[in-house]
């Protein structure tokens, strides 16, 4: 009794209170709830019941769609961005007209350090067109045609990039029938060393289109057919699309050979492992003695494993015992000195050996392995450590 | 068959598509579009200001002068049976690809080899090259849809070269049908599909001439022996596999788009220096276009 007094009371006070809040509740139901809980009478049931409402929050959806930047956005970013430049220029102390975007990323590296690891995390001033990915405009006009006369295969840029292809392939054809009409045709071989055909991802870039797989491997393959025909026009159209390659050359330093007072031949090389630092000296004929910064091997390296990596040079040239060799060592601790020698030593070997052993060496087939079955662990050679 | 044409506006393709049909073609009526015409030394003498009613009238009488001839922009003298017969247009498949419905299009069969009757093909050439030319005139977008890997380059210049559209290349599922998803929020459909080649390359009808009909749009089609011209608005029997063939109907139809085109420009120019006057000029203007158009 008391409790069903005590809601009275409670709804007679609160009575205005649910009055407004039911006719901002959108669902009747709400001022059902609320009644139900106008029976415990609490504060805190009704105020909770505000936030329990069965009110379902709208999404937001155009957050959720691909965020789309305007032309008249980008073009204000640009003008921003421009202005900021002067303002930076001033701040450093520059001359705004020759202010470059290295300046800009030095300036802003000195006024906000930033410790984070992410490079793409701390802050940038870059120019808009680097920031905002670029985007399709609208693809048709007021009258709503559409500007490309592909547009309704929904990939106008690539289309039309094969499409310009074919033409000139078609070119090309109709000119070197005309040639070999005239008996002027002549074997032409193109070759296109120190580049690459561009990967799918930069195509896609290039065209700011989405492609298949067989739309990229198609596109190529009619370049390719492309080349093989004559015409020098073409080559232009073709370079567009080939990207240039640094050829790393893979050919090892071949130390040359020197000659100390007694004529004896010798050469020198350094070798790094870890944070030791060896400098090794091999002598062409010898007996197979070692010596580590002016102490044997075999006192400085106690451990047979290092002895045995001291050996594996030789052991692999099949000229054990034939080299005599002076090192001095530096850093590191016992095994990585011990891997630092070694490099130097197969490094200074190589002007004691044919050009063919210095290619089995560095891809680590030793004399003995060849012929062998070749075994599954993959060798990495002489020359490099990992 | 031409729904909306007294109306003259939100295109030829109405129907149950729930397009933003901005009406394009009415746009053109807006006094806003003042576009300067070819003949600009005479401007000084029209009236400044020709209110928005006069406009009305203006492309009132611009879209319904062409409607009051039959053959408004002279496509019969484009092409001749003769010209048909050299172009190897009468060549139909062996009559074992035969499709049932062309039947009535064919004039017999030799050698196992069907002939089309190119009688018939004119006269159905002739309608459709006046109805392409009135798509055209009322400034609709034409689409070139084939799947012959052979002229796929041929069509699709030819598409460049009269200012429409081609589709030449793998036709996706929803393109038509789905074309917001597909295209854009705001896309404007062809109001015209023209098919030089009806199948595709496995020898099966289109898929764009089932939904060009689902859609309302109307088709051209040159329908060889072994195609299927149900669908199609204006078939056009004839041979779809020779070059000579092929270059002969892109040709025509870019003629007749350019044709047409070019008589809109016309048009407008003459209604924009007449003014209000009066449709006593508008007439002789009209029995001159004709000739200027041929």
């Amino acid at each position: 009794m008391a409790a069903s007094r005590v809601s009275c009371g409670a709804a007679a006070s609160y009575r205005l209170f649910l009055g407004g809040r039911v006719s901002l509740a959108r669902r009747q139901g709400v001022g059902k709830a609320a009644a139900a809980e106008l029976q415990t009478g609490a504060v805190f049931q009704i105020l909770r019941l505000r936030h329990t409402t069965g009110v379902t929050t709208k999404k937001n959806v155009a957050a959720l769609r691909r965020e789309t930047y305007t032309m008249d956005f980008i073009k204000k970013q640009i003008e921003e961005f421009n202005i900021g430049k002067r303002h930076l220029a001033n701040m450093m102390g520059e001359d705004p007209e020759t202010f470059t975007q290295e300046d800009i990323d030095r300036a802003i590296a000195y006024l906000f350090p930033s410790g984070l690891f992410e490079k793409q995390a701390r802050p940038i001033m870059k120019h808009p067109e680097q920031i905002f990915p670029k985007q399709r405009a609208i693809q048709w006009g007021e009258d709503g045609r559409p500007f490309h006369f592909l547009f309704y295969t929904g990939k106008q840029s690539y289309y039309s990039l094969m499409h310009e292809a074919y033409g000139k392939l078609l070119e090309a054809e109709k000119h070197q029938n005309q040639l070999q009409a005239k008996g002027l045709f002549s074997e032409k071989t193109k070759d296109l060393i120190g580049s690459r055909w561009l990967i799918k991802e930069e195509l896609e870039e290039m065209l700011v289109e989405k492609l298949s797989d067989q739309d990229y491997a198609q596109f190529i393959r009619l370049l390719e057919r492309l080349l093989t025909l004559h015409g020098g026009v073409e080559e232009e159209f073709v370079q567009r699309f080939r990207r240039s390659v640094t050829i790393q050359s893979k050919k090892q330093l071949i130390e040359p050979v020197q000659y100390d007072e007694q004529g004896m031949a010798f050469s020198t090389s350094e070798g790094k492992r870890k944070s030791a630092k060896a400098e090794a000296v091999v002598y062409e004929h010898g007996s197979g003695k070692i010596k580590v910064n002016g102490i044997d091997y075999l006192l400085y390296f106690p451990v047979t494993q290092d002895r045995e990596q001291l050996m594996f040079p030789f052991c692999f040239l099949d000229r054990l015992g034939e080299h005599d060799v002076t090192c001095t060592v530096s850093g590191g601790g016992r095994s990585s000195q011990a891997g630092a020698i070694r490099l130097a030593v197969a490094r200074a070997l190589c002007s004691f050996v044919t050009k063919e052993e210095v290619e089995w060496m560095r891809q680590g087939r030793s004399s003995a392995s060849v012929g062998r079955v070749k075994k599954t662990r993959k060798n990495y050679g002489l020359f490099t450590y990992l | 068959m031409l729904p909306g044409k007294a109306a003259g506006c939100t295109g030829l393709a109405t129907g149950v598509w729930p397009r933003p049909l901005r009406p394009r073609l009415l746009q053109s009526a807006t006094p806003g579009r003042a576009r300067p015409g070819g003949r600009t030394l005479a401007s000084a003498a029209t009236p400044a200001v020709s209110g928005p009613e006069d406009s009305v009238d203006i492309s009132d009488k611009i879209l319904s002068e062409p409607l009051k001839h039959s053959d408004f922009f002279s496509v019969k003298e484009l092409f001749s049976v003769r010209s048909l017969f050299d172009a190897r247009v009468h060549l139909g498949h062996k009559a074992g690809c035969r499709h049932r419905f062309m039947e009535p299009y064919i004039f017999g069969s030799r050698l196992g080899q069907d002939i089309i009757d190119l009688e018939q093909t004119a006269a159905h050439l002739q309608l459709a090259l006046n109805f392409t030319a009135h798509v055209a005139y009322r400034k609709g977008i034409i689409l070139f849809v084939s799947r012959n890997r052979q002229f796929s380059h041929l069509i699709e210049t030819t598409a460049r070269n009269c200012g429409e559209y081609a589709h030449t290349r793998y036709f996706k599922g929803g393109l038509l049908t789905n074309a917001p998803l597909l295209l854009g929020p705001m896309v404007c459909l062809p109001d015209l599909i023209i098919f030089l080649h009806t199948l595709n390359n496995v020898f099966e009808p289109h898929v764009a001439v089932r939904d060009a009909a689902k859609m309302h749009i109307p088709t051209v089609g040159i329908v060889d022996t072994n195609c299927n011209p149900c669908l199609i608005t204006y078939p056009i029997p004839g041979n779809d596999d020779s070059p000579p063939s092929i270059h002969l109907f892109c040709r025509l139809f870019q003629t007749t788009i350019n044709r047409a085109k070019q008589k809109r420009r016309q048009m407008e120019a003459l209604y924009r220096l007449q003014g209000p006057e009066g449709p006593g000029a508008g007439v002789q203007g009209s029995a001159a276009s004709p000739s200027l158009g041929a």
